[in-house]
């Protein structure tokens, strides 16, 4: 069966377990190129050694190679600004995995189906791929008047990058639950914990809700989103069942449905209590492989 | 020993311990008294830092920069200040505070996690303000790592760094160690904020003025998360017994905090079991009333909920895990959640 030809620019962390995650996984895509700048980058090495071919000039080798068709773009937000446009013109799509947010968010169980013939989507953030789905699952029941979703994620696995601008996680993270999760409002929240061992990520969702609503329903709603996205991120489980606490909040005493939510990461890179970065490759995967299907057009995209 | 400078903080820190509930008419008061008493730094926000009004940390029942907006236009002599926690805050809410007029940010963090305080020091410096640094939970790591985190908002451009005993867990020994280590590693000032869970509030910031302190915290009558801070109408009267002379009137103090703080308390603030499990487990104080939500909604009790998250090393900010932690113990008693 033939394949999509797919790249990965940025050889770093992300980069690097998302090499891995292709490499396991016999889906619709092929990984041709693994790009970098940095020649002695530990990432081109690895994939050397796995026999993929590498460059270390950056996007030029990817935009001479009129096969590759999905590019996951691996490097900073202001690396992917730059790059764009240039893959959009040799009619590449991009799969950018940094703040950037210049195409539309894509969670793989909500909102694929809507941007499938768009030509460059943005995974949020590792909160946004955890938290989304749960606010949506939520939402698909009873409106949901206000979201809060609060990452906890060990010191050690976040890098520079996100540290020197906690801004933008938040900004980005908070409307996605918006656009994504479909919360009225929301608030976005991160937390680094340096606890040795390491802590695995954890999530917890408060989805402040103004109407009646069928409680059971909305908790099965949810188990069977944890159900789904673990099938393409095996560590994502909930903890406890979500409840109902009724709180204090500006638009009076309301039922809030809370959610807590851990993610172990794989171990195909990063050690397992990274799942922060496990859930983004992990996610990175699956909407490359839905996009590649539909490039096939062998198979129905399901959502 | 060197006159230190007091920032009373019981509009921040005591914001925890009312749940939220300053108003614009009890901000006036506090802060037109403090003033004539002669305190240059009064501490203004959410006692999360600004923003700080969620689920998680709290809602508040006033819009915090109304309140803010109230201190800044009340006080003649002193300066406003607030508490910003990066995650919590971003950089729109500290550019609001500026425009409002307060005159000293305090940037927080885990005091392992100095390193995410960058964008938000130069962006408090562009905007002219004094920029504190404060590294919270500081009984959990050595004077060491507080020295290197400390040099980091050093570099950033803090113009003070203190050691902060979020959870009322240091002893005098703790306090002598890291405060000295920090004067002796920084050309900046160095701070130390207190709380009274083991009854050491006053006690550890003397050690820590003896250790070179330039500036300690304090609040009217100990109105602070769990149980409490130093209460600046003691620590006044303590340093004027030492003839050390801050200039603040002490009984302005005593007044203000006995007439409109202590009404304020919906019970005194003790070290009750509650508070004594927390400091002694290390956790964090303004997870105390938050915990006994949980404690009662799942039946269990409040001091066994801060044993376990003093186990799992809980930092500010996570108090979703108060809850977790709560249905956890709940499941392991067969009590049905
Ligand atoms: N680490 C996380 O938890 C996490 C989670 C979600 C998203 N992200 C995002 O994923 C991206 C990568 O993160 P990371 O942790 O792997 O960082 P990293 O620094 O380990 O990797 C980035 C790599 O990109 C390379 N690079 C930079 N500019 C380039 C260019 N113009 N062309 C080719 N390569 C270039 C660098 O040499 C480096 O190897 C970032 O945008 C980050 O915000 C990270």
């Amino acid at each position: 069966m033939s394949k999509i030809k797919a790249a990965i620019l940025g050889s770093g962390n992300i980069g690097t377990d998302l090499m891995y995650k292709i490499l396991k996984n016999e889906g619709n895509m092929e990984l041709a190129l693994v790009a970098g700048i940095d020649p002695d980058s530990e990432g081109l090495a690895r994939a050397q050694a796995k026999g993929i071919r590498t460059s270390h000039h950056g996007i030029a080798a990817i935009l001479e190679d009129p096969e590759i068709k999905i590019v996951f773009d691996a490097t900073s937000a202001k690396a992917h600004k730059l790059n764009a446009q240039s893959l959009r013109v040799k009619g590449k799509l991009a799969i950018d995995m940094t703040p950037a947010a210049i195409g539309p968010f894509v969670v793989p169980t909500v909102n694929m189906k809507e941007h499938i013939e768009s030509m460059n989507v943005n995974l949020i953030s590792c909160g946004g791929q955890a938290t989304t789905p749960l606010v949506h699952a939520v939402n698909r029941v009873v409106p949901v008047h206000y979201a809060e979703v609060i990452t906890t994620a060990a010191s050690v696995s976040i890098g520079p990058g996100t540290r020197q601008n906690v801004d933008e996680f938040v900004r980005t993270t908070a409307n996605a639950v918006q656009q994504v999760g479909g919360a009225k409002l929301a608030r976005a929240i991160p937390v680094f914990n340096p606890a040795e061992p390491p802590i695995n990520m954890t999530n917890s969702v408060y989805a402040v809700i103004k109407e009646e609503f069928d409680e059971g329903a909305v908790i099965s709603s949810v188990q069977s989103i944890v159900a789904e996205i673990s099938s393409y991120v095996p560590g994502y489980r909930l903890k406890g069942i979500p409840f109902i606490d009724y709180r204090e909040t500006p638009w009076g005493r309301l039922p809030t449905v809370v959610i807590m939510n851990e993610v172990a990461g794989d171990g195909d890179f990063f050690p397992t209590y990274a799942g922060n970065l496990d859930i983004m490759t992990a996610s990175a995967y699956k909407v490359g492989d839905l996009y590649a299907a539909h490039f096939l057009g062998s198979k129905e995209v399901s959502r | 020993m060197k006159i230190p400078r007091l920032t009373d903080t019981t509009l921040r820190d005591g914001d925890h311990a009312v749940s939220h509930s300053y108003t614009p008419e009890m901000v006036r008061t506090i802060v037109r008294n403090l003033d004539e008493a002669g305190v240059r730094i009064i501490e203004v926000s959410h006692g999360s830092g600004l923003n700080g009004s969620t689920i998680q940390q709290g809602f508040s029942t006033h819009s915090e920069f109304d309140l803010i907006k109230v201190a800044v236009e009340t006080a003649k002599q002193a300066k406003i200040a607030s508490l910003f926690v990066p995650g919590i805050g971003t950089s729109d809410e500290l550019r609001e505070a500026a425009e409002i007029g307060i005159s000293v940010i305090r940037i927080a963090v885990h005091c392992t996690e100095a390193d995410v305080t960058e964008q938000y020091f130069r962006l408090a410096k562009e905007l002219g303000l004094e920029a504190v640094g404060f590294l919270m939970m500081s009984h959990t790591q050595p004077a060491n790592v507080l020295v290197e985190q400390a040099k980091l908002m050093e570099s950033y451009g803090a113009d003070c760094v203190y050691v902060v005993d979020s959870a009322g867990a240091l002893v005098q020994s703790g306090v002598r160690e890291r405060v000295s280590a920090l004067k002796e590693a920084l050309t900046i000032e160095v701070g130390f904020h207190a709380h009274n869970n083991l009854g050491l509030a006053i006690g550890n910031t003397m050690t820590a003025l003896e250790a070179g302190a330039d500036q300690i915290d304090g609040t009217l009558r100990g109105l602070g998360a769990g149980a409490g801070n130093a209460p600046s109408e003691v620590l006044v009267a303590v340093l004027n017994k030492m003839n050390l002379d801050t200039g603040i009137n002490l009984s302005i103090l005593m007044d203000v905090a006995e007439e409109v703080v202590a009404p304020l308390m919906e019970t005194p603030i003790v070290i009750d079991r509650d508070n004594l499990s927390s400091g002694y487990a290390g956790v964090y104080n303004s997870f105390l009333l938050h915990v006994r939500h949980a404690a009662e909604k799942f039946g269990v009790k409040a001091s066994e909920i801060m044993e376990e998250l003093g186990k799992r090393n809980a930092v500010a900010g996570q108090e979703d895990w108060i809850l977790d932690v709560a249905v956890e113990l709940a499941e392991k008693k067969g009590l049905k959640v």
